[in-house]
């Protein structure tokens, strides 16, 4: 590093991390290597396509539908996992029982085993004749080939992300201040709504987000499980491999951009909540 | 105030308070001496509540909270650590005890705040009320967290090593400001600390404590000047242990006189300035043990390689069962 730092270079700050020039250019290399080139490409190729033909196609009925189900089944499913993961990771940081490795390394199932397989497998349970859908069936309830069980593939599927995304900041969260709300005159309650839950939202915002973003993209688990009615339960995904299989590349690039940019803006926004909470605890 | 009878506590195997009584008065200063693992924080915390003993009953204010939970107890507490909660502003912070309260001891929003603003004001940090707590200084932080503790009015306030995790000059200043804070107040306090110098310059009593037991209570100058155990002459002071005749033989580096004739002499090994003294250090001729002394700086420094000779001058002796005997060698 030599000469005056430009005055124009405002976010170039002195730093006693050299590199910064060298790992930023990287990393920017990186990511258009590996995120932007291939997302670039699909934008090109839908950008081929007349703008009317791609509203025609992107926000057709069917598409639209589908935008619906794949998003509203992914925030279903990434609130549910939103307090069932934090009770998993609860349980793992606070308590010490015997097998303990063992249920942790379970919450790391789903992100090894091939999605395909957690398909089959939760057919098989809640299908009509299923094991739990036999039960179910009488009292009315249809869970496979409807939005539920959609649902519950992708709460198979988000879990790990919410408890890996909040057990080390629990850890971290440590007894004092509990213990100090506790001698100041607080319930349970009072202690875990308004000290431990402020405390870790963030991180169970990031588990959401990721929980959520994973829903809208799944395509192996929820294809056996979901029927893939035309406008009822096909995911977008889905229609978007239809697209492919009947040669209709721009059809598919449509509602890929179309999907992409909605995803896009909803994990911007919650990058930026976070960005807001974290400025203001200082971490 | 406090009343502690036979309190017993174990972590499963490993024995934490061996039966401890402790009598305090209203508007004491009570400091728990001891090194780590003599149990002061466990007595500390059982008093609070966050811990419940095995055996034995906790009275405070004739009311007997052996079995009460802590919130039940009103005890401030401030941790080492400040323990703040760090996604509430300073002031909320202060305000929290009070804006848990429900039914008829609901506090209104405005009382909160009014109450926040004064305790602020008390330990001096007046308009940073709308700061987050990663925005303070650790000495700023502890003073929020003793705001935080008095704004429940407890009936005593406990801290645990409350100045433990600040620098020195920090924490000889907020030392300072606590002393006068208590004398303004008088609210009976207990602190535990390890650094003897800090129990002595703030404590009306001084408990020091050793594995589970307390070892002795007094007065900060009695506990230096007349330490009734072994442990105390060593932790509670520096003070050189050489072996005699009777026993332990205890004496601080001062507590010497020069003699020509002395009983003892010292192969100076090493001098340097310690404040107002030359701190000197060495072996006996004889016997080979280590002892340093203090002699008055007003004299010329002693050379390396030169003798002392010297008498021990107010020495404890100590037998071989920590008992002490009559034996004054001055």
């Amino acid at each position: 590093m030599s000469g005056p730092i430009k005055a124009s270079a405002r976010w170039r700050q002195p730093s006693v991390l050299p590199g910064f020039g060298l790992s930023f250019g990287f990393t920017l290399a990186w990511l258009t290597l590996i995120v932007l080139i291939p997302l670039a490409t699909v934008f090109l190729k839908a950008a081929g396509m007349g703008w009317s033909e791609f509203i025609a196609v992107g926000f057709s009925p069917r598409a639209l539908a589908a935008y619906r189900l794949s998003f509203g089944t992914a925030a279903v499913a990434g609130l549910v996992n939103a307090v069932f993961g934090l009770l998993v990771a609860w349980v793992l940081v606070r308590y010490a029982f015997p097998g303990k490795q063992v249920v942790s390394a379970l919450v790391d199932l789903p992100f090894a085993l091939p999605t395909a397989v957690a398909g089959i497998a939760l057919t098989a349970l809640y299908a009509p004749e299923g094991w739990i859908g036999q039960y179910l069936e009488p009292l009315g309830i249809k869970v496979a080939f409807t939005w539920v069980g959609i649902t519950i593939a992708l709460v198979f599927i988000g879990l790990p992300f919410v408890v890996r995304s909040v057990e080390p900041v629990l850890a971290d969260l440590g007894r004092e201040v509990e213990e100090a709300a506790a001698t100041l005159g607080a319930t349970r309650w009072q202690t875990f709504t308004r000290v431990i839950f402020p405390a870790i939202a963030p991180a169970l915002l990031t588990g959401f987000a990721l929980a959520f973003a994973r829903g809208v993209g799944e395509y192996g688990s929820v294809i056996f499980i979901s029927g893939n009615m035309p406008g009822r339960t096909e995911i977008a995904p889905l229609l978007i491999v239809t697209q492919l299989e009947q040669y209709a590349y721009a059809g598919a690039t449509a509602i890929a951009t179309v999907m992409m940019l909605a995803s896009f803006a909803v994990l911007l926004l919650i990058n930026l909540i976070q960005a807001a909470s974290r400025r203001r605890m200082g971490v | 105030m406090i009343h502690l009878r036979g309190i017993t506590k174990r972590f499963g195997q490993y024995p934490a308070l061996h039966g401890i009584d402790l009598d305090v008065a209203p508007g004491e200063f009570i400091a728990l001496l001891g090194p780590s693992g003599s149990g002061k924080t466990t007595l500390l915390r059982i008093i609070a509540g966050l811990e419940f003993q095995d055996a034995g009953t906790v009275q405070l204010g004739g009311e007997d909270v052996s079995t009460l939970p802590v919130a039940a107890r009103n005890v401030g507490f401030v941790f080492q650590h400040y323990a703040l909660f760090r996604h509430m502003t300073v002031a909320e912070n202060v305000a929290f005890g009070l804006s848990v309260r429900r039914g008829k001891a609901r506090v209104a929003k405005a009382v909160r705040q009014a109450r926040a603003e004064e305790l602020l004001g008390l330990v001096q940090l007046e308009g940073l009320g709308s700061r987050y707590p990663a925005q303070l200084s650790g000495g700023q932080r502890q003073r929020v967290a003793l705001a935080r503790a008095l704004a429940i009015e407890p009936r005593l306030l406990l801290l645990d090593e409350p100045f433990g995790a600040l620098d020195a000059k920090v924490r000889k200043d907020l030392r300072r400001w606590l002393r006068d804070l208590h004398k303004q107040m008088g609210l009976t306090s207990i602190f535990v600390t390890h650094d003897q110098e800090e129990a002595l310059e703030l404590a009306d009593r001084v408990v020091v404590m050793n594995q589970g037991r307390i070892e002795q209570i007094g007065a900060p100058d009695a506990v230096y000047m007349n330490p009734e155990t072994p442990f105390v002459s060593h932790f509670v002071g520096e003070t050189n242990r050489i072996a005699g005749p009777a026993g332990e033989i205890h004496f601080r580096p001062h507590e010497i006189a020069i003699a020509a004739d002395g009983a003892e002499a010292l192969l100076v090994d090493n001098v340097f300035r310690k404040g107002a003294v030359w701190r000197v250090e060495g072996l006996l001729e004889g016997s080979r043990q280590f002892v340093e002394l203090d002699l008055p700086s007003t004299l010329a420094a002693p050379r390396l390689g030169e003798t002392i000779r010297f008498n021990p001058h107010r020495a404890r002796i100590f037998n071989a069962d920590g008992e002490q005997s009559k034996g004054d060698q001055s």
